[in-house]
């Protein structure tokens, strides 16, 4: 059975490869497999070219010159603050795979990047609705089928649970949708928690589900807990600029130790009992002209609400990025970006990124790089794949794999029952004093209510058609707060932005990715794969050579 | 939130409709969209971006504003300057140039940043090793 309950006939198609999503990373899987030669189709919950984190937001793009001492800065820069749990054989494979794609975007995309002044261009950054404008032109061209507002609902497997398809709902046709698909590659980004951080409220961890669903591992859940400062009044997450800020108390002291980049915790501690108040009051003039036309929607809430940022205090809040901003996703099992699942390939921030900055935020431009570069491994991976299979792969059997939301295992709850699972989610993952100041007090009950929760979806959450979508997202939330907090309470210290108020050091034997596994029960396992930093990089390189 | 769709403006292209990434709008009986799924509105601009008329506005908070607000008085935003400023920002549509082609931003204060939180003088511009746009978004 797939989902049914609706009215109209439902689509079938085939495909030698779907990719799910509509991002940038999707984008370029879909672009790369085409480019291999397959045939493409492309199924994302909104429309391609606006959906996701980076259309609205723009980004930062971690793009450096193949310039041996500037790359070696470039790795350098985060392997710190990543608590070293990242891997310079992949930081050097994105830096190359980035440096081509932000090539192919500007010649093939006709992106418009700025000029430098030296008859180049200045390719470190790109502004998201642009972006993803040129992506979509260039799937277009490529001959890429696109399903928009076409959310994918559930995997397909044939009988020895490899991927072989995917199945949705195509919200504005009222219809059901199959694809058989010799690969799927999995690009529906993080988990925000429907926190209105802007561009998020699509990125519920869809695909982490399905994954696992299907067997496949999650990595690095713990590094989970990204907030991002926003004027109260707004969704416009966006903090690059708040490195200029000051921030104040109600009573108009200065906030000692609140900062954007270091001190974004003083900030969460003091949002526990006060307001707190910001003005971006560290910049001349020169720099003010810079950041309307470097991000100008930053400054939408700000012109909206007849506020100016530079001379007048405003409050400001801190919105839940998860693992959008957080590193955590599904794992990567090889240098394709395939998962442990056979068919399945994972891309951008549904797949984990601490192979590229460890447990610290992806926040801009490294997320970005592992977008382009991941999509492209991924997309020609699931094309390579899709092309080795046999002839008789078209009639495999397609065995529906989706549980939670779809087949209740006891009575079906209210068809509006997911909105009540959403917010008890919300209600353990989005505070503060839960969430980002993290203690293992605190983070054991709260995965104690998760777990409860978990049951009730279990046993009872259910939609068809739209509201399979509803379901299959409160669901998908669920699992992933699990995932994060079980990962938290085992990481038994503190490493990147997994910060344990409880146990507040760095442990040399932790230095290991923590592998989650997993629905009904959870497992937790060190990572047999270890980091590779500087040393041994260096190590492997004599020995390879 | 989105708060404006003006009927006055709205050409009938369901462009909307069509790129709004959280399904707001449904396509209207007499060509005009209409807000379906207000509380899906994720306030990310995108619709006003597309919108070739500049007949949508946003506003920035993530709930709806109040009844009496400027900021759904069509009037107010046309002569603010408000309707259709971000497409203009972002130099979308005939004639402009577009907004990614100026995106050049300030350099960064450096990553060790302004921890004494005492008053501190603007940037110098100077950082020992610039921080490039957005990088932390």
């Amino acid at each position: 059975m797939t989902v049914t309950g609706t009215s109209s006939d439902p689509l079938d198609l085939s495909a030698g490869v779907l990719v799910a999503g509509g991002g940038p990373a999707a984008a370029w899987a879909e672009y790369k497999a085409a480019q291999a030669g397959a045939d493409v189709v492309l199924a994302d919950k909104g429309y391609c070219g606006t959906s996701g984190a980076t259309a609205s937001a723009g980004t930062g793009v971690w793009y450096v010159p193949p310039r041996p001492a500037e790359r070696e800065r470039a790795m350098a820069s985060r392997e710190a603050l990543g608590g070293h749990l990242a891997d310079r054989h992949w930081m050097a494979r994105v830096l190359d795979q980035t440096y081509e794609g932000m090539g192919e975007l500007a010649d093939a995309g006709r992106y418009p990047f700025p000029p430098d002044g030296e008859g180049g261009q200045v390719r470190r950054g790109v502004q998201g609705p642009e972006y993803m404008r040129r992506m979509r032109i260039l799937l277009r061209r490529a001959g890429v089928r696109i399903l928009d507002h076409s959310p994918v609902v559930e995997l397909l497997t044939d009988e020895d649970g490899a991927v072989a398809g995917v199945a949705g709902y195509q919200r504005q046709r009222d219809r059901p949708y199959r694809v058989r698909a010799g690969a799927v590659v999995l690009a529906t980004g993080g988990c925000a928690f429907l926190s209105r951080a802007l561009g998020c409220d699509v990125n519920t961890g869809d695909g982490a589900l399905m994954a696992a669903e299907a067997g496949a591992e999650l990595s690095g859940m713990e590094f989970s807990n990204a907030y991002a400062i926003a004027p109260e009044f707004s969704s416009v997450t966006k903090t690059a600029y708040y490195s200029f800020a000051t921030f104040y108390r109600e009573d108009g002291t200065v906030l000692e130790g609140a900062g954007s980049q270091k001190g974004r915790s003083v900030i969460a501690r003091t949002l526990l009992t006060e307001k707190v108040y910001c003005r971006i009051d560290r910049a001349g003039p020169d720099v003010q002209r810079a950041m309307r036309l470097g991000q100008p929607n930053f400054f939408l809430p700000f012109d909206r609400m007849g506020v100016d940022p530079f001379t007048r205090l405003f409050p400001v809040t801190l919105l839940l990025e998860g693992t959008v901003r957080g590193t955590g996703g599904i794992r990567v099992a090889d240098d394709e970006c395939a998962t442990s699942v056979p068919g399945l390939y994972v891309a951008g921030d549904a797949a984990t990124r601490e192979l590229v900055c460890g447990g610290f935020t992806g926040g801009g431009s490294h997320n970005a790089a592992w977008a382009i570069s991941s999509g492209t491994w991924a997309g020609r991976g699931a094309a390579r794949f899709s092309a080795a299979l046999a002839p008789s792969a078209s009639r495999r059997p397609l065995i529906p794999a989706g549980g939670a939301g779809l087949r209740p295992t006891g009575r079906p709850a209210a068809r509006d029952g997911y909105r009540e699972v959403v917010a008890a989610v919300q209600a353990e993952v989005h505070p503060y004093e839960k969430n980002y100041l993290r203690h293992g007090d605190r983070l054991g009950p709260a995965l104690a209510n998760l777990h409860a929760t978990w049951d009730r979806v279990r046993s009872s959450l259910y939609g068809t058609g739209a509201g399979a979508v509803h379901a299959r997202q409160a669901a998908a939330m669920t699992a992933h707060a699990r995932w994060m907090y079980t990962a938290a309470l085992a990481r038994q210290e503190s490493r990147g932005m997994h910060k344990r108020e409880d146990l507040p050091g760095s442990d040399e034997s932790w230095r290991r990715r923590l592998l989650v596994e997993g629905l009904d029960e959870i497992r937790v396992r060190p990572d047999p794969v270890a980091p590779v930093g500087p040393q041994e990089y260096a190590d492997h390189l004599r020995a390879a050579s | 939130m989105i708060e404006v769709v003006s009927g006055e403006r709205c050409v009938g292209c369901d462009r909307c409709v069509q790129v709004c990434p959280t399904n707001v709008f449904d396509s209207g009986p007499g060509g005009v969209p209409v807000i379906a799924r207000r509380h899906d509105c994720q306030t990310c601009f995108m619709c006003e971006a597309y919108c070739p008329v500049d007949a949508l506005f946003v506003a920035p908070s993530p709930q709806p504003v109040e009844a009496g607000s400027p900021l759904r008085d069509e009037a107010h935003l046309v002569a603010s300057g408000l309707l259709g400023a971000y497409r203009r920002e972002i130099g979308w549509g005939r004639g402009r140039t577009p907004g990614a082609l100026l995106a050049v931003g300030p350099d960064l204060p450096g990553p060790s940043g302004p921890a004494s939180g005492s008053s501190r003088p603007a940037a110098s511009g100077s950082p020992s090793r610039p921080v490039s746009e957005k990088e932390h978004r």
